[in-house]
């Protein structure tokens, strides 16, 4: 298989709250013979926040790390739903409009920087889907996660807006019934769980200004994975891991019920199928009992 | 129109049932009917009533997308039925297909459902235009085309409600506005006529009501069947509420700034700051969850924490390029 090659923005979470989550992206890269070249220039992407208080700055950070991602001549493989919503988001602005881009690139022109649009912006999920494809990642498996029930939780920076998500990859994905993670969790030999909150909101986003509506968004999601007789989550957003893991308390006594499963990164369930070990998967990073390995 | 193209299938339709005069809790009845690839949802609502059940009820009136009455839900999807061709729908979501109210909750017949929280919502923003009317006006009160253009896309809602009852927050949070009462909120606070403009922007920086507590989940953006894109006029009335001086400093607006700040020191974000700054003295009730995730090694500390390179580019540009103040 030739070798694939990306640009990796890691974004924030990965190099503090859920390391685990880089440890299992290089992990798997490494088992699927992907070479990433991290962009250790890149900054905060905004996280949906910033831009409520400065737009155009938010558009000038996020042109700059893709335009890194350009200088290499690579694709800019994501691993955050946010992070790809909001460099997604900048590129489909900049690229439509053309005065805009001429505004940021005049800011950028101060650091020796040009965003040109030339580099894809994809999340890992889909990249691996749409390069490597099922079939074979279903050959490279070879511990097959057959004797589980996963729920896959989509996340919402993923699917919607569905428009500006299906421009960059091939996968299209209907935002109200979503395939992909399912798909891949047929791949790794599991059993996918179908459940009504799979595609969506964990409450992240409100975690400090409401909590109440946080928590019950996230009761609400394991509740639902736990009723579908889940014996783990998995997601491709670790700010939605960082909810289903480290919140299950505040979540449990929002609903009225005590709520908690393993919950997996998609890189760690996948590094899990094709034979990692759990120390390269950081699985001792988690909150919630990980007490199925 | 030529009719050789017409296509028929079989469609299994899993239907919501409830009247709350007899009912005690809803139900489904399933109808399996052809479907030609001319027919819209609403004609699959009209063949069931006129041929199958004359009971079933729905909200019907113009059948082109503009009175917004016959929004229901499809397979979870939020759908305007006289918009939608029923091969699309099968497209996404194969042959078969559940049909039901906006909101289960709401319910009151069939598609029915009580609409009363949408409209006070819609009432509570002042939906209309707030200005002192010279009575004897020497010219015309222009507005420019691109004065106008800052507005046309919100000022294309139908009220269909499709948003509002998309939106997980209204379900969980009796006082939000929700979606379709902020797109209507920026179509007044848009227009250069509007006098309330403040006024206006007060209410929708309260917490609890206001949009502060959007979840940024894009669900109403992907409901509305009429591009208006409700959480794009939430984004542009956050900013216009720092813009205006309207936003004084909470946990929502410094958490909003709090990402700036990091950015400028760090490139990247520093998570425990922005808690920190985000919630002032509130941080201790963080604490316990915090010293978990401590112990297991997913948390930063301050003196640790790492940088961008090239910071100084990144910070080169936070300076050049802000254009908001707190």
């Amino acid at each position: 298989m030739k070798k694939l090659k990306y640009a990796l923005f890691t974004g924030c979470t990965a190099k503090q709250s859920t390391p685990e989550q880089m440890m299992s992206t290089l992990a798997v890269a490494k088992k699927l013979n992907i070479e990433l070249i991290e962009l250790t220039e890149a900054s905060c992407c905004g996280a949906s926040h910033l831009q409520d208080y400065d737009d155009f700055l938010s558009l000038v950070l996020n042109a700059r790390n893709i335009a890194y991602a350009e200088k290499h001549d690579l694709t800019m493989v994501t691993i955050c739903n946010t992070c790809q919503l909001n460099t997604a988001m900048t590129k489909h602005r900049l690229d439509n409009n053309a005065d805009l881009k001429a505004r940021v690139n005049e800011k950028l022109a101060e650091v020796g920087l040009e965003y040109k649009g030339t580099s894809n912006v994809i999340h890992f999920l889909y990249a691996i889907i749409d390069d490597i494809g099922l079939d074979k990642i279903k050959e490279m498996v070879v511990t097959p996660l057959s004797q589980f029930n996963i729920a896959p939780f989509y996340g919402c920076h993923n699917i919607r807006p569905s428009e500006l998500q299906n421009e960059s990859h091939k996968t299209k994905e209907n935002p109200y019934n979503p395939t992909s993670l399912d798909d891949l969790i047929i791949a790794c030999g599991g059993m996918n769980v179908d459940y009504d909150e799979k595609n969506k909101c964990c409450g992240f986003h409100v975690e400090l200004q409401a909590p109440k509506t946080a928590s019950i968004l996230t009761g609400n999601a394991i509740a639902g994975a736990m009723d579908g007789n889940a014996d783990m989550m998995v997601t491709p957003c670790p700010l939605c891991h960082l909810k289903l893991d480290t919140q299950t308390k505040h979540a449990s006594e929002a609903i009225g019920r005590e709520v908690e499963l393993p919950v997996l990164h998609m890189q760690q369930m996948l590094g899990l199928a094709l034979g990692c070990s759990s120390d390269e998967l950081g699985l001792k990073h988690h909150l919630s009992k990980v007490n199925f390995v | 129109m030529s009719t050789h193209n017409i296509t028929t299938q079989k469609v299994n339709f899993k239907v919501f049932r409830f009247n709350a005069d007899v009912d005690y809790l809803p139900y489904y009845e399933t109808y399996t009917m052809e479907v030609t690839s001319e027919e819209v949802v609403l004609d699959i609502l009209n063949r069931i009533k006129w041929d199958l059940d004359g009971s079933f009820s729905y909200r019907r009136s113009c059948r082109h997308g503009i009175c917004g009455a016959c929004a229901i839900n499809l397979n979870g999807r939020a759908t305007l039925a006289c918009k939608e061709n029923m091969n699309d729908m099968i497209e996404l979501f194969g042959n078969e297909i559940t049909l039901e109210p906006q909101s289960i909750k709401r319910a009151v017949k069939d598609m029915i459902i009580d609409k009363a929280d949408f409209w006070q919502k819609h009432d509570a923003i002042k939906p209309y235009l707030i200005s002192d009317v010279d009575e004897h006006p020497e010219h015309e009160h222009i507005v420019s085309p691109e004065e106008a253009e800052e507005l046309n896309e919100a000022d294309l809602c139908i009220q269909c409600g499709a948003c509002h009852y998309a939106c997980p927050v209204v379900q969980i949070n009796d006082e939000f506005f929700g979606p379709a009462a902020f797109a209507k909120a920026y179509r007044f606070e848009a227009d250069v006529r509007d006098d309330a403009h403040t006024e206006r922007l007060l209410e929708l920086h309260k917490e609890g009501q206001g949009l502060w507590d959007c979840v940024k989940c894009f669900e109403c953006a992907e409901a509305c069947p009429k591009d208006v894109n409700p959480i794009d006029k939430i984004t542009k009335l956050h900013q216009m509420l720092f813009r205006e001086g309207v936003a004084t400093s909470n946990v929502a607006t410094r958490h909003a700034v709090g990402f700036k700040n990091s950015i400028a020191k760090h490139g990247m974000l520093d998570e425990g700051t922005l808690v920190l700054y985000s919630e002032g003295p509130s941080i201790i009730k963080h604490i316990p969850v915090a010293l978990q995730m401590f112990r297991k090694g997913k948390i930063v500390l301050p003196w640790n924490m790492p940088k961008s390179d090239n910071l100084d580019e990144i910070q080169k540009l936070v300076k050049s390029s802000s254009t908001a103040k707190f």
